[in-house]
């Protein structure tokens, strides 16, 4: 059995235990911990292999499940919440297919351990709109095909509907740079490009127009 | 622009190329085969009408032909400016789905109970398996089932003779990572653990994973003796009876006219030697399969591009009949040739599925998506005789290349089908080698024979002093080509073009184009059902697969042309063999082959639909017809909504079915491209970066120009990717793959796109009812490693031979560097 625990553990980096999930939130307040959270942090108690219950802020509701300590944040999106908008690609931080929100920036959620994320709000694909409507970025992905597969798309979006919050004009390279970690093999960048040019002139507008209903329209 | 003379010119040498056909061409895919076989009846003039159906291109002159169709056949279609759906650009029908992340893949889908599966790879590249022991991963809690594979489904040779090799329970190993045996268990990462728990013994071989090395009479042997692989319903695959000796299956010799007297009558001759490196499909969502197997119907989600090619696949590994598979592909991330077929993934996930009692996901990780794959790689020699005025006299191309433990390493389509020449010799080897089998990939064995053939016209073009464009002016026939290089005349910066190695600084700037051609290939497996509701809503179901090139989106707009109504509005239901059968899409099928079977359909469901209606409405059917959501009348201004009149069917729903009838004329027609490539080479660095690319392109009638448009900058990306940046590395000490990921195998990202304008012609020809075709193949992938060797030689000087153009292949070719290029 010995060799059954050694690799449970196979995966990126195991880790000993949520305590020091726990210790990187606290100790930024270390004056206000008590002496017993002091002993947890310094002892972290072991977690796992067995399943650890979390309760984590998603697009706005708290999930309540159980994950592996080695359980990534895109394994707990798309398998136990079945979250699938995030998509997994490389598996290992080089395309950025995975990419969310946590607390509003853009990381990869096949590199984030789900024990990691605690406290901090998660925003998905799937919440990013409003339940039929589209975000700007979106409705602009749609008007101008800026899609094929739609594989690295949930990606593409998260990516650049961030990169709109930080400057909602950008130029082209500006949108090559934020997009620059998301790999597309079908060859939608020129597509991307045209949307975003068409978000930086004209804003948010074209949201209006290209509702689309998931429902059948009156023939 | 239509001057008479030259439409007839136009219009006789398309009659001459229909008639005459292109001989020596490239391996047509099994698509091709299959709908040779099915043979269309003998046309039975009395079920047959003549119609007079649209012919040529617009900036030619358009006319009409009289063809012998169908009598059911619905009335031709006018050009495209006529219509009020087809051919505009439309929002792609799925969109809102892909954008919001809603569109269920394959790797998305959760069913109740579903387990996750894991497949073990070989850890050696050449072996005989000894034993393989399971019973730890039995033990692993967690685990509900473990599966040995017996029989490799993976798109390896097969050996002629199986006597050649002592009988084994498993298949022998030919290449690390070959799937040895699977774990199903309640999470991935469960699976993944118990895995590799599976202890394999190997006798390991002799390995060789090296073309060149590959070719010495004293290389390890791949296979003991002749082994052939089966094409996938993609392409791909090579012939089957040809000499084999060593590693070396063929050569596989086409043969058109006298080559030797051809050469005699040639007042100049080029040689050129070219190479290119193996390149891996890399698509986002990797192969894989939900497999539910249940007493009475196997269900299958597959990450396919052939529904069809699916189900015939498990219905011949599991003996069950097709009716009891049911095969499901809604959304699909990805497949470039590569996903035909259960394959061995599939046939382990229904295998883990039976013996646990319970669904089962099985994706292949990308480590196993670079391995199972690939394009093969090409060492060319061709050698061209021309006339002084640039008439080709003989073209000769001698290729090696390797599908590693697979075959479909032929080259020879473009220097075959591209322009005229009377004598042509083609010899195409495949190498055996202990790496993952080749698969068609996006236009099999184009962008390899592009490469050195576009690239060697352009050094006669070089000898003959002749400008490149000039040249192809006089040795192309094809008409589109003939106004696609018209436009790229007139519109991109070909004029500006200088002599070759015109900058005396670091960076040089330059221009090069190239063609392309793709067959017209229709898979008579093409049907659907339209069916109209009571309350006026439209539907139309169809096995066939959107693959990304957008199929859906076409659908809904033939649809929307006959009813009269927004393609949003109509519902369209794809990927499920539940629904008539539709075609597999590979080698640029699907648009051509699908759209007349859908047209016809939707067609015969509105005859049926104001038939019923008619008499409720106090008039005749000929008396209606469907228009901006209404029935109107055509004698007086009346008209009804759609909806109301639906409301007046006596019975809930009507409904039509039709498969695809045959092109009208027994035809060899190509499509293709031309794009032209400017760019600069950094000669201090290496760096290649491309500024512009100007393409223009041919795909019959296009019915979503947007969609279209989208296919060929991706066609061109991917073109650029593979002649600058993709490259498997195989450890030769190993014998593996060593850059399996995507770090260190490198596809194109955003910031090395460069401006990309993309023109579209229309070119009728008179063979369907929408005489539309794909353009997945000929977009830009076949063009562009040529167009940008072409360039590399007009900003330098110096002949790129062999690709991709990393900084120090580029490095080595300008003599900056005594290092070998890697290739």
């Amino acid at each position: 059995m010995s060799d059954v625990k050694q690799t449970n553990f196979s995966r990126r980096g195991f880790l000993k235990g949520a305590g020091l999930t726990a210790a990187g939130t606290l100790l930024e307040h270390a004056e206000a911990l008590t002496a017993e959270v002091k002993k947890a942090v310094h002892e972290p108690a072991t977690v796992g292999p067995d399943g650890v219950a979390v309760r984590l802020h998603i697009n706005g509701h708290l999930h309540a499940t159980t994950v592996e300590p080695r359980d990534t944040l895109a394994t707990t999106l798309r398998d136990q919440l079945g979250l699938t908008g995030t998509k997994v690609v490389c598996d290992r931080g080089a395309c950025s297919a995975c990419t969310v929100w946590i607390d509003g920036t853009p990381q990869l959620a096949c590199m984030t351990l789900t024990l990691d994320i605690g406290d901090k709000k998660v925003t998905t694909i799937e919440g990013l709109s409003e339940g039929d409507s589209l975000h700007p970025v979106q409705a602009a992905f749609l008007k101008h095909d800026a899609m094929q597969c739609g594989f690295c798309t949930p990606g593409m979006v998260m990516a650049c509907a961030s990169l709109m919050k930080r400057n909602p004009h950008p130029t082209r390279p500006e949108v090559a740079h934020a997009i620059s970690g998301n790999l597309c093999r079908c060859g939608t960048y020129p597509r991307i490009f045209d949307a975003m040019d068409d978000l930086s002139k004209n804003g948010s507008t074209s949201r209006a127009g290209l509702v689309m209903p998931r429902t059948m329209q009156e023939v | 622009m239509a001057d008479e003379a030259m439409v007839l010119e136009a219009q006789a040498q398309q009659e001459k190329q229909r008639k005459e056909g292109v001989k020596g061409e490239a391996k047509p895919t099994r698509d091709a085969e299959s709908s040779d076989a099915k043979k269309p009846p003998a046309k039975d003039v009395s079920q047959t009408k003549t119609a007079s159906v649209l012919f040529g291109i617009p900036q030619l002159g358009l006319t009409h032909v009289d063809r012998q169709v169908p009598a059911d056949e619905p009335p031709p279609l006018p050009e495209n400016a006529k219509l009020k759906y087809v051919g505009r650009p439309t929002v792609r029908y799925d969109g809102a789905a892909k954008a919001s992340g809603r569109g269920k893949y394959t790797a998305d889908i959760h069913l109740p109970g579903m387990l996750y599966a894991y497949m073990l790879g070989a850890n050696v590249p050449h072996g005989r398996i000894q034993s393989v022991d399971t019973s730890a991963a039995e033990r692993y809690p967690g685990v509900k089932a473990v599966h040995v594979i017996e029989h490799d489904y993976g798109g390896s040779a097969e050996l002629r003779d199986p006597k050649e090799e002592t009988p084994s329970r498993y298949p022998v190993v030919r290449y690390a990572g070959q799937p040895i045996a699977a774990v199903a268990a309640t999470s991935q990462s469960i699976a993944e653990d118990a895995a590799k728990l599976i202890q394999v013994k190997y006798d390991p071989m002799p390995f060789v994973v090296d073309r060149m090395d590959a070719r010495q009479a004293d290389a390890p042997l791949v296979f003991p003796g002749p082994a052939d692989a089966a094409g996938s319903a993609g392409g791909g695959g090579g012939p089957k009876d040809v000499p084999q000796t060593g590693n070396v299956h063929g050569p596989e010799k086409k043969t058109k006219g006298d080559i030797e007297a051809g050469f005699k009558e040639a007042d100049v001759v080029v040689e050129s030697e070219y190479f290119t490196q193996v390149q891996t499909h890399s698509a986002l969502e990797t192969h894989g399969f939900v497999a539910d197997w249940k007493p009475d119907e196997l269900t299958v989600y597959a990450s396919t591009q052939g529904t069809a090619s699916v189900r015939d696949e498990f219905a011949e590994v599991f003996k069950l009949p097709k009716s009891k598979i049911r095969v499901i592909t809604e959304f699909m991330g990805g497949g470039f040739g590569a996903k035909f077929g259960a394959g061995n993934e599939g046939v382990v996930a229904a295998n883990l599925s039976r013996k646990a009692g319970a669904p089962v996901r099985l994706m292949l990780d990308r480590r196993q998506e670079h391995i199972v794959s690939n394009r093969p790689d090409s060492h060319q020699k061709l050698r061209i005789g021309a006339k002084r005025d640039g008439t080709l006299t003989a073209i000769e191309l001698i290729s090696y290349g390797t599908a590693g433990v697979g075959t479909g390493a032929g080259t020879a389509g473009p220097a075959t089908n591209l322009y005229k020449c009377a004598n042509i010799h083609t010899e195409e080897n495949d190498v055996f080698i202990n790496a993952g089998p080749g698969a068609a990939f996006r236009a099999p064995g184009h962008p390899q024979g592009s490469f050195a053939f576009e690239q060697t016209i352009d050094e006669l073009a070089v000898k003959l002093d002749l400008d490149p464009l000039e040249l192809r002016e006089r040795i192309d026939e094809s008409p589109a080509r003939k106004v696609e290089r018209q436009i790229i005349r007139e519109k991109s910066n070909w004029r500006n073009r200088r002599p070759a190695a015109s900058d005396t600084g670091p960076i040089k700037r330059g221009m090069g184009i190239a063609q392309s051609v793709w067959y017209r290939f229709v898979d008579m497996d093409s049907s659907c059902e339209v069916r109209v509701s009571k309350d006026g809503s439209v539907e139309v179901l169809s096995a066939v697969q959107d693959i990304g090139g957008g199929t859906k989106t076409i659908l809904a707009q033939v649809v929307a042309e006959e009813f009269g109504i927004p393609p949003q509005t109509v519902q369209v239901r794809v990927g499920d063999t539940r629904f008539p059968i539709g075609p597999n899409s590979g080698g640029s099928v699907t648009a051509g082959s699908i759209t007349p079977a859908i047209r016809n359909t939707a067609w015969q469901a509105k005859q049926k639909f104001l038939q019923t209606v008619a008499p409720a409405l106090g008039t005749s059917a000929d008396n209606l017809d469907l228009r901006d959501g209404n029935v109107v009348w055509k004698d007086n201004a009346r008209s009804v909504s759609l909806r109301s009149a639906a409301a007046k069917m006596p019975t809930s729903e009507i409904a039509a079915r039709t498969m695809r009838v045959p092109d009208y004329e027994k035809a060899r027609l190509l499509y293709g491209g031309v794009d032209c490539v400017e760019l600069a080479v950094d000669t201090e660095t290496g760096r290649v970066h491309i500024e512009r690319v100007f393409g223009v392109h041919d795909c019959g009638r296009p019915i979503n120009p947007t969609g279209v448009i989208s296919q060929v900058h991706g066609g061109i990306l991917q073109g650029i990717s593979y002649a600058l940046f993709e490259q498997r590395v195989m450890d030769r000490q190993k014998g593996y793959m060593l850059n399996a990921n995507l770090e260190s195998y490198k596809i194109i990202g955003a910031r090395e796109v460069p401006e990309i304008q993309v023109e579209l012609i229309e070119n009728y020809i008179g063979q369907s009812s929408t005489d539309a075709a794909g353009i997945g193949e000929s977009a830009g992938i076949i063009t562009l490693a040529a167009a940008i060797g072409n360039a590399f030689y007009n900003a330098t000087g110096v002949r790129m031979r062999s690709i991709p153009m990393t900084p120090s292949n580029v490095l080595a070719a300008l003599g900056k560097t005594s290092g070998e290029m890697t290739v």
